[in-house]
């Protein structure tokens, strides 16, 4: 075995890992405080990605863009929550899984009459460092220090503000969140936002890194879930930790097994820790 | 009710630990056949959780439970129900989107008789006339009022036709009309030869129906025997000090 | 048996039957296509709500039995030219099987943990099947033109398959109708509403639940079976594409989720509507987006489907509405 792909593909999981970590926490972090498995997640991050490509053609760097990202991500996410979620929010799963859909049916429509379903990509040119067979591509180093940046920041934004400790509360129990006098409505519209935003960032960063349709968003939303579930169902850091496993799996893996047999490996263990340790790897058994 | 009574159920030294939380605490009891047996407590005593354990929510942590002679330790709450143990909840858990009727229709059909549907249907008409919910048969469950979802809950645990009944406070929160209503209906069970246990906080209505009575506090028992040696037992009084409101119901209870 | 003297279900079988006969009445090939794909449909929402519907949990992934049943039925059609109809039925039996195995584990999950866990059997069958070379890894398997000799051209295939999906359309419907009015049904509707009561009233849920899930794989598997022995062609992508699992879910909803009648009517409602759109030049490119504010709409106002909806407004039509 070859030493240096070794480590080569290591770092470049690692470093997409974080990404998709990212990606992870929006979803995760909405079931952790409302309990609805959102199925417009994958075209949260396909708006993320075609917000980035517009920006790029009307010239703005993608990286300033991902500011944008940022604003239009809590304002989609707010707005979507009061139109499809806030009716349904206490009604049984089902409910929710379909209101959700249904989000997804209407944006992955709404794109595709825009974009069309064809392939896109960013023209991002960024230095690449190289030693040896390790590259380290600029894109992937710059994408795993937004993601390391934006994770901090919403840990900050949890733990140390006001608001984040209302959505705590509200996440652990919203009866006596609510008893406490906090508007629970908004604490859970501001969730979903934050949701929202975190997997249009990622797919802004996903699109510095790779080619992509309006219709990537379905492979993605689907990775997402396993990776939600091998950090534990509503568990921010699990979700990174999570992303960074599937990241290091993906390359890694390739080396050993055929590409093609690794979604089969996936959705086994998926599968297996769903059932053995449904709240995560790390989690409480 | 025959004189020569013989035991139905007994626990022994049964304990119950939730994490660091002792909720039973090696508790003790025989229960005869035909008797209704009170069990009193103050709040969080381990009542339900004994009741629990009994017909197979949880497995006690240790000791063993018997039903009618056999060692029924660890059984799932369906292996109970088949052998003629029947319960109602305390906080009342219809099912909602069904019917009065069919809720008291699925109490007949995978209870003690294992009836088949048409059969279990009879059943549950003639129960539901005992307990007069007649006339809502056919509204959802989730639309009956609070008093009415308790006589469900006692419908469908007879509706199994059940050797030993367990009841868990089915006169909390009623008024005082209906609580005199639901007396009379538990008074009916026992004379159609049902043995009872059950838990409740209103201690005129315990004192005067019990035929013996069993204390539980910090699942800890305290106390067993007659309505009248219980509610002199020094302890039973020092446990509900603790609580002087219910001190005073209880002590107005059993005077 | 009481259950079948009900006028109920020999109206809804009547009229199914009759409308499968329109096709035939009237020659039309295409007529004859839509409505194979109507009934696979009805047979794919039917089964859903038997394991939704009744019993409470939401088998995301339930197309994976389609593909299952699909795939065993046409490797032994073209490996060893197995009769069509007896390659669906040990395909259908093939997927109930699979089904029981995997269902004694996942069963045991709730809520949410159940709906994605089936997300990741489908998909860990298609990523499987995509390099299972037995199977044809990747490009699936293809008949040889001879495989429908046997039949009397590919065209007689196609109408024996149609016959033979009416049929199945016809059992499954009756078999929801009857688990939903037996004792059976009674002890699955417990589970829905509350899983830990149902179990103190003596109903042990893993056996119903498991033997529910058995009964709901099978008749999408002999479906899957019928229609890639008429396609000709299998291939892991269209065999277990989740899409059709969600928008067959969607029809339950739509519908009325735990009626006999409401996956029937939303599979209908569902697949003029999107026909309609997609043929109409002016809203087929908005056809996503109009069918997904239509969707919104229901969850979000009418959350008991149109069968639901009837039967609370009007409670005389409910005993012939079921
Ligand atoms: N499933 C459980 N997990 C952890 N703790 C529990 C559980 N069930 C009960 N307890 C705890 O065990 C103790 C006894 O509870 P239990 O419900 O048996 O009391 P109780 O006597 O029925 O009280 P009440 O009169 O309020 O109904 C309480 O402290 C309760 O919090
Ligand atoms: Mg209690």
């Amino acid at each position: 075995m070859n030493i240096e792909a070794l480590i080569a593909s290591s770092i470049d999981g690692l470093m997409l890992g974080f990404v998709f970590g990212l990606m992870a926490m929006g979803l995760t972090l909405i079931f952790g405080v409302m309990k609805v498995i959102n199925l417009g997640h994958g075209p949260f991050i396909v708006m993320g990605m075609f917000a980035i490509l517009v920006m790029s053609q009307l010239g703005i760097n993608p990286y300033l863009g991902l500011v944008i990202v940022v604003l239009l991500g809590l304002l989609t996410g707010i707005v979507v929550y009061f139109v499809a979620v806030h009716r349904v929010i206490n009604a049984p799963e089902l409910t929710t899984l379909l209101a959700t859909f249904s989000v997804n049916m209407i944006l992955i429509g709404a794109l595709t009459i825009i974009f069309s379903t064809s392939p896109r990509g960013l023209d991002l040119e960024l230095p690449s460092f190289r030693t040896g067979a390790i590259t380290v591509l600029g894109t992937r180093f710059v994408a795993v220090l937004v993601a390391v940046g934006v994770t901090i920041a919403l840990y900050s934004f949890l733990y140390r503000t006001r608001t984040g400790k209302s959505i705590r509360a509200v996440a652990n129990n919203r009866g006596a969140a609510e008893l406490m006098g906090i508007n629970s409505s908004w604490i859970l519209a501001l969730s979903f936002g934050i949701g929202t935003l975190l997997a249009m960032i990622s797919g802004g960063l996903l699109a510095t890194l790779f080619s992509f349709t309006v219709l990537s968003g379905g492979g993605l939303e689907v990775k997402s879930f396993v990776i939600v579930v091998l950090g534990g169902l509503g568990n921010p850091t699990g979700a990174l930790f999570g992303g960074i496993i599937i990241g290091l799996l993906e390359s890694i893996t390739t080396i050993f097994i055929p590409v093609s047999w690794v979604p089969v490996f996936e959705f086994v263990v998926f599968v297996l820790i769903l059932l053995f340790r449904p709240n995560g790897l790390f989690g409480a058994r | 009710m025959s004189t020569t009574n013989s035991v139905i159920l007994t626990i022994e030294n049964v304990s119950k630990r939730f994490g660091g939380l002792l909720a039973l605490d090696k508790v003790n009891l025989s229960v005869k056949e035909g008797e209704i047996f009170g069990i009193i407590g103050p709040n969080g005593a381990g009542k339900t959780t004994l009741f629990n354990v009994i017909n197979g929510v949880y497995p006690p942590t240790e000791g063993r439970v018997k039903f009618r002679g056999e060692d029924v330790t660890g059984l799932q709450p369906f292996d109970m129900s088949k052998r003629g143990l029947a319960r109602t909840f305390q906080v009342v858990r219809p099912l909602s989107e069904l019917t009065v009727r069919e809720n008291v229709t699925v109490g007949a059909c995978f209870g003690r008789e294992h009836l088949p549907l048409e059969k279990a249907e009879k059943v549950a008409d003639e129960v539901l006339e005992y307990v007069g919910l007649a006339e809502r048969k056919e509204m959802l469950a989730s639309k009956l009022n609070v008093a009415q979802k308790k006589r469900l809950e006692m419908a469908r645990a007879l509706a199994a036709r059940p050797i030993l009944l367990l009841l868990d406070e089915v006169l909390a929160g009623l008024n005082p009309h209906e609580v005199a209503d639901m007396l009379g209906v538990v008074r009916k069970i026992r004379d159609q030869g049902i043995t009872i246990l059950m838990i409740e906080h209103l201690m005129h209505a315990v004192m005067n129906l019990s035929d013996r009575v069993f204390v539980l506090d910090y699942g800890a028992q305290i106390a067993e025997g007659t309505p009248q040696e219980v509610s002199n037992h020094p302890k039973v009084i020092e446990a509900y000090l603790g609580d002087p409101k219910v001190a005073q119901r209880f002590l107005e209870g059993a005077a | 048996m009481k259950t079948l003297s009900s006028p109920f279900i020999w109206i809804i079988l009547v009229v199914v039957g009759g409308a499968s006969l329109l096709p035939i009445l009237t020659n039309s090939v295409s007529l004859r296509e839509d409505m194979f794909l109507m009934l696979m449909l009805v047979i794919l929402a039917s089964s859903i709500n038997i394991i939704m519907g009744y019993t409470g949990y939401v088998s995301f992934g339930h197309i994976v039995f389609f593909g299952l049943g699909g795939y065993l039925a046409f490797f032994l059609m073209k490996e060893f030219q197995v009769q069509f109809m007896l390659a669906a039925l040990v395909g259908g039996a093939g997927a109930s099987l699979i089904a029981f195995f995997i269902g004694i584990p996942v069963l045991r999950l709730r809520g949410a943990y159940f709906a994605l866990a089936t997300i990741g059997i489908n998909e860990a069958f298609r990523s499987f099947f995509t390099n299972f070379d037995l199977f044809g890894g990747a490009v699936g398997m293809f008949f040889n033109f001879s495989v429908y000799d046997a039949y009397g051209g590919a065209k007689n295939a196609g109408q024996l398959a149609y016959y033979a999906m009416v049929v199945l359309a016809l059992v499954t419907i009756g078999t929801s109708f009857v688990i939903k009015k037996s004792k059976f049904g009674l002890g699955l509707m417990a589970i829905r509403e509350d899983q830990d009561a149902s179990m103190v009233l003596g109903i042990d849920p893993a056996r119903l639940k498991v033997l529910t899930y058995t009964i709901s794989a099978f008749f999408p598997a002999v479906a899957g079976a019928l229609f890639f022995f008429k396609n000709g062609l299998i291939e892991p992508g269209p065999a277990f594409e989740l899409h059709r699992s969600i928008e067959a879910l969607v029809m339950v909803m739509l519908g009325g989720y735990g009626t006999v009648t409401g996956p029937i009517v939303g599979a209908v409602v569902y697949e003029r509507l999107r026909g309609f759109l997609i043929t109409d030049p002016t809203l087929s490119n908005a056809h996503l987006v109009i069918a997904g504010v239509l969707l919104l709409l229901i969850v979000l106002f009418v959350t008991a489907g149109v069968i639901g909806w009837v039967r609370q407004r009007v409670p005389a039509l409910r005993r012939y509405l079921e």
